[in-house]
């Protein structure tokens, strides 16, 4: 392949550099994993790039996935050639078009990541699961099983589904191909315009609906005529595969690469054939090569197009020697007899029976690769070794231990194929720190300008802070098939010595290869600094151990602390794929090409950064023995559950893969409280308390995203056992004794160091400014002594919680949180909110969470963030969808409602039989204030009691169901993408229930959970994915429209703007008998600054006009009151003092200045106007003004 | 009445200048200026060090929490086309004002770094400014940082400017050298063709509620005039460069005093700033009524006419007469 035409992307940008030119329409919405060809798509648009036709396709986000397919079946409806990209439940809530487009014979391809449903639980990753679940729609199914394959097949597709008039879903693996960087050959504008027929697209034009030429689709038929219809297209579905086959032929005319409808691998005489399609077939086609050198006769077939299946082409693709045939499904259908593909190789063989070609051979189906899991050559080995027995295992799984049912496959945990042909490199990363951004960068500078092939594949932990991100990349003189991580490593970098601390990273090194370390240690400390078994792997393995500071290189060139340019560096002086002067003229090129845009002085700093790198990176000598005093850390510490340390344990050491099946909850139950085992000191800078400057006003309590900082008040007598450096003063207010003091303390191992609770502290020091009540230092030197402190205050008495008064900031924050340690990003703006809840409700929780960031830091595996009390009550918590969130807590409260009506119904019954004042008092208890709950839910305990010794059948019911008699407070809680867009129809609905539900909208603007894609919440003038140029819109006042009910609990809040007004509007909606939403600003890293600022930027908000703030309470109206608070005072400050303080809004200044002016005078007019309709509805309801 | 002079090579129609303010960033605002009368303006600053800023924060911010998340592995669209990330339409704007109207316009760089400015002085040029003002501020807080040094940087900046580019330079300079002459005179021999004096920099304040120093703009008035004329006045006719009298020049009297001191221009910001670009006539007129009452013909006539070397009592300038001064106060 010459290098002109090659280009190295990931699968994802292979799809949408083609479907962009051949389309002049694309609807779209964000769901992982293929959220970046809409992003690309939307991109090359706002760009001004032209499609083949000569036309900027019109790009357009929906609210939906069910609202894109709606809108490209209306543009196919209207003769425009049309997409859409998605994946998992997106594709799923794409079904009912689906059917109507096929119905109606129209040509459109959906570009499709495949990806997991969410069952027991979610996955993002890749498997068919969702590309199966549409078989039935009449979508023809295409399958590409790599990066390459997925840019011309979206070609191909194109040009069958014109031809055929079936519309075709193209798939590909999610993550391992949408996602793995790869070198390809580039379609050309030229091929694109051979392939895609004209006069096709003119006829498809023509069957548009105009009124230039009217008719009628959608008609509703009935029992006559509907049966016919759809027998009708039987004619399209049988041409369909000789159409596609001539349209590989043609593109095999034009390009070289030939492709059939089943593709054949492996030895003429093959006896044993696996038939699979996706990624998993390149794995397969290693594997033969590998098994037929070593004398087997094995064999593959590419399943490509997987619907309409071609029996004859199937079984002439087959090898007339074939024995046993292993079906091999990436999904699963539960209670089924096998999954579709096996389905339909049965079928086909068994129709055709006697007059097959040969004799009919063993089949057996099989599972693999859910939801990602590793597919591997040994994996594949054993698959083969089982289709060699008489009577082969059927339905078995691979990759998995199962011990329940036992469908699992055996295999050799330690054969690993060995591939000469590849450098094979690993990189362990953190999230921010710039590596898997450098392994990209060095994939595309070998991939485009070196005559190797390259790979690169990464993986990422599931923590949105302190993230852990391994870069697999490998290198070849021959295509690399391996769809699978690397197993032994020529090349190991270590991008963070703290992860040698509790993992050991070096088990998969080679013998012989490169170890590099980035350390803060000086050479001669470096190896003492290195825990026991990284010493025994370096020299067991005689690796050649490499060292550098890369912070104090990347600091010292104005970097901070991106190391990306620095370790790329290293890689590349040290790996040897390329001479050291090659390889630093290609990066400096790369530089170059990756920074010229964001003007020279990036250029340079990177350049001085590979100098730098040079001069600072040196060989460890390695002593013949290990003499470190450091063992490996566990991953989790305390003392925790059984379950906890044996399944969580392994998740968190990386070791899940090892779990089996009887490990595994079944109906994806899992405990909560498990993030404070972690302790995984991720932050280089932690909080210290000033007793002496604290005015003791909570507000770093209130503000903490991870709820490390905690404060109590407790008799001084407890500070005799206090351990050394546990401070507290006196504790201020009237409420407190004499005798009584305060503190506050610091969960250093659990803190992400993001120091928001600086920048909100009020308090100075009065002799040095800038010091304040709370301070960041550095967490290494006071770890031991911390940790002591944290645990001494977490063994103080809780805080009597019927003595503080919720709705004061300060008094709400002795309450204790049920939500913490998340794996929220430092300096998160949605946690707080969720934090506060927990702290004021968290003992009579039940929760509904929208999938996005909270469903993801709240219910992400391993370890979960809300946690129990003392009493082991807590908050119950559960994710179900999308888009359904809002509809699934109203189930929560209609089911909490019917177990509480059926106890008070059996609770009547039973009254004459109990405590008579007893039962009364539970039947008419008021459960307003948290007290009143309390002693309700002490008469339950007296009620259960005597209930144990009544010998009735209604008494054992009561007994279950006493507990509803106590309040439960329903919360429904998400962001934005799920409030404004598509969970709207649903959270309206909900509002006009009545229900007395509580919605949290955690608003950042964006679809923070999918990378920043534009939502209906999003701000006149932010740059964000899908409005590429900056939003143009005004932002839909959802407020406003909650309100219209009259009988909605209605804030608008922002903690870091009034946080009284914060958490009296969370007290207020909790009471409030019916439905409430609060709509919460939550500052987010997709605004682009640094979030320690995050509360003042709320502030600005406010103060700005853009975030009005205030509250709603109907129950005022019925008290005569005026239920409109305004808790903000209208625009105060220029909207360029907020927004300009936010890359997001920023940038478009540097992008099209014209435009950023208009957004500013948009945004003043919207502040202006929010005022103005917030005020007029103050007026309106003022109780003199009604009566007027 | 002659209101003419000249300043950096350039004909004036009078010695009005206005200088790099908010006034002076739009065609619309510069064209009210030029309405009412005046002479040339200078742009409102580039500022090397904020675009840089600039520059390092988006693409800090585009990058730093990429490639952290599977699902999210970036957050802004980090791929868009930058039109203006290098004052590009600062440049664009020049062109813009060029077209439109008549008057001089002096493009005005304050920077820091001798690299910046180089290049950005150059795309100024290009743009089409009759000229450049650099408005070098440094403030030293090493104690180690020794004032040759200071002084040295200064001028090596000047003269690596002055050295790639064609049209006039002139420099803004600060009150604050151990002898401003000296260094007047080594910028005009780096190739400085004009000199403010001189730059008012910005007012540091404290609040007492957020216990934080403050910066503000510092609005000058007649008051602030004393140094620029006792400098206007020293160094008149000493260099071969224009002066130029900034920093407190409020009325048509300031204007002729600066003029009589030596200046051959006045810039003006505050002045409009507080009152509108209309002051501008107001000063001409009160300019022309002084000069008609006590028959003078031109600026040219009177210019350096009380500077040090033609005034009947030089010690006002040389010596620090402040008993004598506060004596005649409470006289």
């Amino acid at each position: 392949m010459s290098q002109s035409d090659t280009i190295t992307v990931d699968g994802n940008e292979a799809v949408a550099l083609v479907a962009h030119k051949i389309n002049e329409v694309i609807a779209i919405y964000p769901i992982t994993p293929s959220s970046p060809m809409g992003e690309f798509s939307d991109l090359y648009s706002s760009k001004g790039q032209k499609n083949i036709f000569g036309s900027v396709p019109e790009v357009f986000e929906l609210q939906s996935e069910g609202g894109a397919s709606g809108t490209v079946h209306g543009a196919l409806q209207a003769g425009s050639l049309t997409t859409t990209f998605t994946a998992s439940q997106g594709l799923l809530l794409m079904i009912p078009n689906m059917y109507k487009i096929a119905g109606e014979l129209s040509a459109t391809v959906f570009h499709v990541a495949a990806r997991s449903l969410a069952a027991q639980g979610l996955s993002i990753f890749g498997d068919h699961q969702d590309v199966m679940g549409v078989r039935q729609t009449g979508f023809a199914l295409l399958a590409s099983n790599s990066v390459q394959e997925a840019h011309d097949f979206a070609l191909i597709s194109q040009a069958a589904t014109l031809r055929s008039r079936i519309p075709f879903l193209h798939f590909f693996d999610g993550f391992r191909t949408s996602h793995e960087v790869s070198r390809i050959e580039k379609l050309s504008d030229d091929v694109l315009k051979k392939m895609i027929d004209t006069g096709l697209v003119a006829a498809h034009r023509r069957r548009g609906l105009s009124p230039d030429h009217p008719v009628l689709r959608g008609t509703a038929q009935n029992p006559d005529v509907y049966f016919q219809g759809r027998e009708s297209v039987n004619r399209y579905y049988q041409a369909l595969p000789e159409i596609l086959q001539g349209e590989m032929d043609r593109f095999s005319t034009l390009t070289g690469r030939s492709y059939h409808l089943f593709d054949y691998v492996g030895a003429a005489d093959a006896e044993r054939v696996i038939v699979l399609m996706g990624s998993g077939a390149e794995a397969v086609e290693e594997s033969v090569n590998y098994l037929i050198e070593r004398g087997e006769s094995v064999g593959l077939i590419k399943v490509r197009l997987a619907l309409p299946f071609d029996s004859e082409a199937f079984i002439a693709a087959l090898p007339a020697s074939v024995q046993a045939i292993g079906v091999l499904d990436r999904t699963k259908e539960p209670g089924s007899v096998g999954e579709p593909l096996y389905h339909d190789v049965v079928s086909v063989l068994f129709e055709r029976g006697e007059s097959l070609p040969f004799k009919m051979p063993r089949i057996v189906g099989g599972r693999y690769g859910l939801s990602s899991k590793e597919f591997t050559p040994t994996m594949i080995f054993a698959i083969y070794e089982e289709l060699s027995k008489t009577s082969p295992k059927n339905h078995f799984t691979i990759g998995i231990d199962d011990d329940v049912t036992f469908t699992s496959l055996e295999y050799d945990h330690d054969l690993i194929l060995e591939n000469k042909d590849q450098f094979q490199a690993i990189f362990y990363g953190l999230g921010s720190d710039g590596t898997v951004g450098a392994n990209k960068n060095t994939i595309k500078i070998i991939g485009t300008e070196t005559d190797h092939y390259a790979q690169g594949y990464f993986v990422y932990d599931s923590k949105k802070s302190g993230s852990m991100t391994t870069s697999h990349l490998r290198f070849g003189t021959k295509p690399i098939r391996s769809s699978y991580l690397i197993q032994k490593a020529d090349f190991v970098a270590v991008h963070q010595s703290v992860f040698l601390e509790k993992l050991d990273l070096l088990e998969i090194a080679k013998e012989g290869g490169i170890f590099l370390l980035n350390t803060p240690y000086p050479k001669e400390e470096v190896w003492r600094r290195l825990p026991r078994v990284t010493q025994e792997r370096i020299i067991e393995k005689k690796l050649k151990f490499y060292a550098i500071d890369a912070y104090k290189v990347a600091h010292a060139s104005n970097m901070g602390r991106r190391i990306n340019t620095v370790m790329q560096t290293c890689f590349f002086a040290i790996s040897g794929i390329l001479s050291k002067e090659e390889a630093m003229a290609k990066i400096k090129g790369s530089i170059q090409k990756t920074y010229g845009s964001k003007g020279d002085v990036i250029v340079q700093m990177n350049y001085a950064a590979v100098d730098a790198t040079l001069e600072n990176l040196y060989e460890i000598d390695v002593p013949a023995s290990a003499d470190s005093l450091f063992e490996l850390q566990a991953t989790l510490k305390g003392d925790m559950s059984e379950f906890t340390r044996e399944v969580i344990g392994k998740i968190t050491a990386f070791k899940g893969d090892t779990l089996r099946v009887s490990q595994i909850p079944d109906d994806g139950t899992w405990p909560t409280g498990t993030t404070q085992y972690e302790k995984r000191n991720i932050a280089q800078e932690v909080p210290v308390w000033d007793a002496d400057t604290c005015i003791q006003c909570n507000k770093c309590v209130s503000a903490c995203p991870h709820s490390v900082i905690r404060s109590s008040v407790f008799d001084i007598s407890f500070l005799k056992n206090a351990p050394a450096g546990f401070s507290a003063k006196g504790a201020k207010g009237k409420n407190f004794g004499e005798n009584e003091v305060f503190n506050i303390s610091v969960a250093i191992e659990d803190c992400t160091g993001c120091a928001l609770c600086v920048e909100v502290c009020p308090a100075k020091n009065k002799s040095q400014t800038n010091l304040k009540a709370i301070n960041m230092v550095p967490q290494m030197a006071l770890r031991e002594a911390g940790i002591a402190q944290w645990d001494f205050f977490l063994s103080l008495p809780k805080m009597d919680r019927g003595s503080l008064d919720p709705s004061n900031l300060k008094e709400s924050q002795f309450l204790e949180p049920l939500f913490e340690f998340s794996g929220a990003c430092p300096g998160c703006g949605e946690t707080p909110y969720v934090k506060l809840a927990s702290q004021l409700f968290g003992d009579r929780m039940v929760i509904a969470n929208a999938t996005g960031c909270s469903s993801i830091y709240g219910g992400n595996l391993p370890t979960t963030p809300w946690k129990k009390n003392d009493e082991g009550r807590g908050p119950a918590w559960s994710n179900s969808l999308f888009e359904d969130n809002a509809e699934f807590g109203l189930g929560f409260r209609l089911s909490i409602d019917a177990q509480n009506d059926r106890a008070r119904g059996v609770l009547e019954t039973l009254k004459p039989h109990l405590d008579g004042a007893l039962v009364e008092e539970i039947l008419s208890a008021d459960q307003h204030e948290e007290s009143q709950i309390n002693a309700q839910r002490d008469r339950v305990e007296k009620l259960k009691y005597s209930l144990k010794t009544l010998d009735k059948e209604d008494a054992k019911t009561l007994l279950e169901l006493a507990d509803y008699l106590v309040k439960k407070s329903v919360w429904i809680m998400g962001g934005d993408g799920w409030a404004y867009d598509i969970g709207y129809g649903g959270l309206d609905h909900v509002l006009a229930s009545g229900k007395n539900v509580n919605i949290l909208v955690l608003d950042t603007q964006v679809y923070s959970n999918t990378g920043g894609q534009q939502s209906k919440a999003t701000m006149t003038g932010a740059v964000a994915k899908f409005a590429a140029g900056g939003k143009v819109g005004v932002p839909k006042d959802l407020a406003a429209m909650a309100i219209a009910y009259e009988n909605v609990y209605v804030a608008k809040v922002a903690m870091g703007a009034n946080d009284t007004a914060t958490i009296k509007a969370f007290v207020e909606a909790e009471r409030y008998e019916g439905p409430s939403i609060i709509i919460a600003y939550s500052h987010c890293v997709a605004h682009g600054y640094d979030l320690k600022y995050g509360f003042d930027q709320q502030r600005r908000a406010v103060d700005s006009g853009l975030w009005p703030i205030f509250r709603f309470n109907p129950d005022k109206i019925k008290e005569g009151e005026n239920p409109m608070t305004l808790d903000y005072k209208g625009p105060k400050i220029d909207v360029k003092d907020f927004m300009y303080r936010e890359t997001r809004f920023k940038m478009v200044e540097k992008m099209n200045a014209l435009s950023a002016g208009t957004f500013l005078q948009t945004a003043a007019h919207t502040a202006e106007s929010l005022y103005a309709r917030y005020q007029n509805l103050h007026a309106y309801y003022e109780p003199s003004s009604k009566e007027a | 009445m002659d209101f003419t002079t000249t300043f950096l090579g350039l004909n004036l129609k009078n010695p009005l200048i206005a200088s790099a303010s908010p006034l002076t960033s739009s065609v619309e605002s510069i064209r009210r200026l030029e309405d009412n009368g005046i002479a040339a303006v200078i742009m409102h600053s580039l500022f090397e060090e904020e675009i840089n800023h600039e520059i390092h924060q988006i693409d800090h911010f585009l990058h730093i929490n990429s490639d952290s998340n599977a699902e999210g592995t970036s957050y802004l669209p980090s791929e868009v086309d930058f039109e203006n990330l290098q004052a590009d339409n600062y440049l664009e704007e020049i062109r813009r004002i060029k077209a439109s109207v008549s008057l001089p316009l002096i493009a005005s760089l304050n920077g820091i770094s001798a690299g910046g400015w180089i290049s950005y002085a150059k795309r100024l040029q290009e743009a089409g400014a009759d000229a450049l003002e650099l408005n070098i501020t440094y403030i030293p807080t090493s104690m180690e940082m020794e004032g040759y040094r200071v002084e040295q940087m200064y001028i090596d900046t000047v003269a690596q400017v002055a050295e790639r580019i064609d049209i006039p330079l002139n420099v803004k300079m600060n009150a604050y050298f151990s002898n401003p002459a000296n260094m007047a005179k080594r910028f005009v021999e780096a190739g400085a063709k004009g000199l403010t004096l001189f730059d008012n920099p910005t007012r540091v304040e404290v609040d007492l509620d957020l216990l934080s120093p403050l910066q503000r703009a510092n609005i000058t008035t007649s008051y602030n005039l004393s140094e620029t004329l006792r400098w206007c006045a020293i160094l008149y006719g000493r260099l071969s460069c224009s002066l130029c009298a900034n920093t407190g020049i409020h009325s048509g009297e300031d204007v002729l005093k600066a003029i009589m001191s030596g200046a051959d221009t006045t810039a003006l910001a505050s002045v409009l700033l507080t009152k509108g670009e209309g002051e501008i006539k107001q000063i001409l007129s009160d300019m022309e009524e002084w000069m008609e009452k006590h028959e003078y013909e031109s600026i040219s006539q009177m210019k350096g006419s009380i500077s040090l070397a033609h005034t009947d009592n030089p010690s006002v300038y040389e010596r620090n007469s402040y008993m004598y001064a506060l004596q005649h106060y409470r006289r």
